[in-house]
């Protein structure tokens, strides 16, 4: 098992992300810098961190899924490579289209930094495996930005083919349908705004986010 | 040549910014407002020659977020 963070300048969950990985894993995963031109070679997992990548100019993610190292992140996730992006992480898949979707200032305008509930889906994916399905988590969140936006037939498209991995249990942010997390087509590629790698053991506020990584990283040993 | 991007929120995508603008104007007294919409400017100088094939490309690729976005260009003469 091979894998792969992402750090952009202004990430700043990519140690947390690299903790997350090692710990589950047990192998330490490597690091790639933005302005880097390819990925290593064999990666089984890309993670793209949480943050305020390029200080969240223009909009959030969208200078980040601009960057170099971004074209290769896409030829992977293409080729079926898994790609999980967390808050900042999300915010840029969704601008490199890799998923549906946007995400929007929250409803209530505040930054939102506490632990949510969150309903499990879809538990038939690469990321959710672990999870019993419709099983009821809890996670932090920590942003700005995280007011998941699609048109209607989108949503009504991702419903449809059970591509909502996690929905937030109240009201968060003002996202439609209060979507948490999103997969994209192939199921190879999920974003989500909630943290996972800030719950992977008892020392944090809750060990939920554990699971993701196992479901993910177990699949591929 | 100077060019200005417009960038508006599409239709249907609900604008809090906006709203929490609207309230604030009406806090200050003004009656009458219907509605705030709150989009981006940006302006450009370019070269003369630039088509507008490559304006649209950059308002696609990266200036606006057509998931959400309309942008709209507008050439600017002195």
């Amino acid at each position: 098992m091979k894998a792969a963070v992402v750090t952009f300048p202004g990430s700043n969950c990519d140690r947390d992300m690299q903790v997350a990985l090692r710990e589950v894993s047990g192998r330490e995963p490597e690091k790639v810098w933005h302005g880097d031109a390819d990925l290593p070679d064999g990666l089984d997992f890309i993670a793209l961190p949480g943050g305020f990548s390029y200080g969240d100019y223009l909009r959030c993610g969208s200078m980040a899924a601009n960057s170099p190292i971004m074209r290769s992140v896409i030829a992977a996730a293409n080729r079926g490579v898994p790609v999980l992006g967390v808050c900042n992480g999300f915010q840029v898949l969704a601008e490199a289209r890799l998923l549906p979707g946007a995400l929007m200032r929250n409803s209530q305008l505040t930054f939102i930094c506490r632990d949510v509930g969150l309903r499990v889906e879809n538990n038939r994916s690469l990321f959710t495996a672990a999870y019993a399905a419709g099983e009821e988590i809890t996670l932090p969140v920590a942003h700005h930005d995280g007011n998941y936006f699609a048109d209607e037939d989108t949503l009504d498209r991702l419903e449809g083919e059970g591509r909502v991995a996690f929905r937030y249990l109240d009201d968060v942010n003002g996202s439609q349908r209060r979507i948490a997390g999103v997969l994209n087509a192939a199921g190879n590629v999920l974003g989500m705004m909630p943290h996972p790698e800030r719950a992977i053991e008892d020392a944090h506020s809750g060990s939920d986010g554990r699971r993701l990584f196992e479901s993910v990283l177990g699949m591929l040993v | 040549m100077k060019i200005r991007i417009h960038i508006s929120l599409r239709p249907g995508v609900l604008d809090p910014q906006g709203g929490a603008v609207h309230h604030a104007l009406e806090g200050l007294g003004f009656s009458g407002v219907k509605d705030v919409r709150i989009g981006r400017l940006i302006e450009l100088e370019m070269a003369d020659d630039t088509s507008d094939t490559v304006l649209n490309e950059m308002c696609e690729k990266l200036l606006a977020n057509t998931v959400i976005e309309n942008y709209r260009i507008e050439k600017v003469t002195a």
